[in-house]
């Protein structure tokens, strides 16, 4: 196709320029260009939360974002989150606790955990569910995921004393 | 999805030009919640789109006790309800803006996409109704006032003309002695669209015991977010009393003039234009006398 564009953007902490149509997602800009496979494609509508992206620190649906938007912007998908080595506590305690079965949501539920927690260390059950209300989980019924954040919110709060 | 062009417009005189020069092919896009659905859907089409979220005038948000408030057509919900002066003036606002969509649709979706999406549904209408918001649209050559309640002229349609663009939505400095409240009726609890709503304004007198004014306006109830200006009037010069409140309900209930579909039907819809009536006036008078 014609009219693509050259777009740069800071992508998990690296500089990247890439080329891409106005009409392409920033979903699809991810997973097909950049072959970043993290986020998901669940409705492509902006219901289900699974391709959730931080992007300049906001919360944001990557369906629902045009490729070309991410130029100049900064943007975290689940792979920044994951550390070089071992797992992010919210990871790792999705594992603990069984926060997921097929996995598909996964990724989204766990970026859009680290948005609140990144906000807000210490948040209330009902927090974690309003917060969580934009992803959809068609597996767990959810209460182990809100544990699950709730628990990671613990972890990384003794970590910070600690440090 | 449909092939277009994008532009992220830098300036006002940018977007008009655009938009003056490709007509309805031209579309503008706030937060894209709305828009990239409907291009993907082919529900709308566009050769190009035209960014606004990088025009400063789009961008404002401000406030001061003589002008009221400014938010402009680009700016997103979690800007507006994290701002002190919205939450500590408008709370009516904070309760639409806070409803529509999740966190993740709330990082993107603005007030000004709401308003010319122009859903007979769309959370944030009724309640800026209520606050006598005032549209300020802008095209290469004009700029103009357009109140709120006559900005809607059919489901997915207003008054702007191609050309044209949405700047920024104006509401004056609450009166003293007022509250205001916004309230949807929804089967569940988050991410639903609003079977029916209302959004309430009322001003008290200074002792808080006599309506010296109101504004209501509801939601779903017709093919465009409603203005019952009959409810204001049943409540103005009255006692703050469950008679008057009772008056200004069916005053909705009759304004209502509701369809069934999947979401609801037409007799539900007219019991909650009543119901959703009483509690956001409720809520208001609540507020304005400080609670
Ligand atoms: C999962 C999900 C949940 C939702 N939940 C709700 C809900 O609970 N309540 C609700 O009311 N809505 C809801 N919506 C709809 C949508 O999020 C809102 O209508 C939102 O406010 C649209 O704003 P936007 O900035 O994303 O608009 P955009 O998509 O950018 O634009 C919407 C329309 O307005 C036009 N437009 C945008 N800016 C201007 C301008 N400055 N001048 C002229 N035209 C302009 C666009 O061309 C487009 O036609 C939901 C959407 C999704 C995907
Ligand atoms: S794929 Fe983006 S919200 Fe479902
Ligand atoms: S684990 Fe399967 S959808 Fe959530």
């Amino acid at each position: 196709m014609s009219n693509k564009v050259l777009v740069t953007a800071t992508i998990n902490d690296e500089e990247r320029s890439f080329v891409c149509e106005p009409r392409q997602s920033l979903l699809e800009v991810l997973r097909d260009v950049l072959h970043l496979t993290g986020a998901k494609e669940g409705c492509n509508n902006g219901n289900c939360g699974a391709c959730a992206v931080i992007m300049n620190g906001v919360l944001v649906n990557s369906c629902l974002v045009l490729g070309v938007e991410a130029n100049g912007a900064a943007i975290t998908t689940i792979e920044g989150i994951t550390p070089k080595e071992g797992l992010h506590p919210l990871q790792q305690k999705f594992l603990e606790d069984a926060a997921l079965q097929c996995g598909i949501c996964t990724p989204g539920f766990i970026v859009a955990a680290k948005a609140l927690l990144d906000k807000n260390p210490n948040p209330t059950e009902q927090e974690v569910r309003y917060w969580l209300a934009g992803n959809l989980c068609r597996c767990t019924g959810y209460d182990k995921i809100v544990r699950a954040v709730l628990d990671a919110a613990a972890t990384l709060r003794a970590e910070k004393q600690a440090a | 999805m449909q092939a277009f062009s994008y532009v992220s417009a830098r300036t006002l005189s940018e977007a008009a030009d655009i938009l003056a020069r490709e007509g309805d092919q031209a579309k503008c896009l706030s937060g894209g919640t709305d828009l990239i659905v409907f291009l993907r859907e082919g529900r709308r089409s566009a050769k190009v789109v035209v960014d606004v979220k990088g025009i400063p005038e789009l961008n404002q948000l401000g406030y001061s006790p003589k002008e009221g408030l400014t938010i402009g057509a680009a700016v997103p919900l979690h800007r507006i309800y994290n701002d002190a002066h919205v939450i500590e003036h408008y709370p009516g606002l904070i309760d639409a803006a806070t409803l529509i969509g999740g966190i993740a649709i709330q990082g993107r979706a603005t007030l000004g996409g709401n308003v010319c999406t122009a859903s007979p549904a769309g959370d944030s209408i009724p309640i800026l109704i209520a606050y006598e918001t005032t549209c300020i649209v802008a095209s290469r050559n004009v700029t103009k006032a357009i109140p709120l309640e006559k900005f809607f002229v059919g489901p997915g349609r207003t008054v702007l003309q191609p050309g044209e663009l949405l700047v920024a939505l104006k509401l004056p400095p609450p009166k003293p002695n007022s509250g205001a409240a916004y309230l949807r009726f929804i089967p569940r609890n988050e991410m639903d669209i609003a079977v029916t709503s209302a959004g309430a304004m009322v001003v008290l007198d200074e002792d808080k015991r006599r309506f010296v004014g109101a504004r209501l306006a509801l939601g779903a109830v017709a093919p465009t977010p409603l203005f019952v200006p009959e409810a204001g009037a049943a409540l103005t010069g009255q006692p703050v009393s469950d008679e008057a409140i009772e008056a200004a309900a069916r005053a909705a209930q009759a304004a209502a003039r509701p369809i069934t579909d999947m979401r609801g039907s037409a007799e539900q819809r007219k019991h909650l234009s009543y119901v959703m009536t009483k509690r956001a006036l409720l809520r208001a008078i609540e507020r304005a006398r400080g609670g």
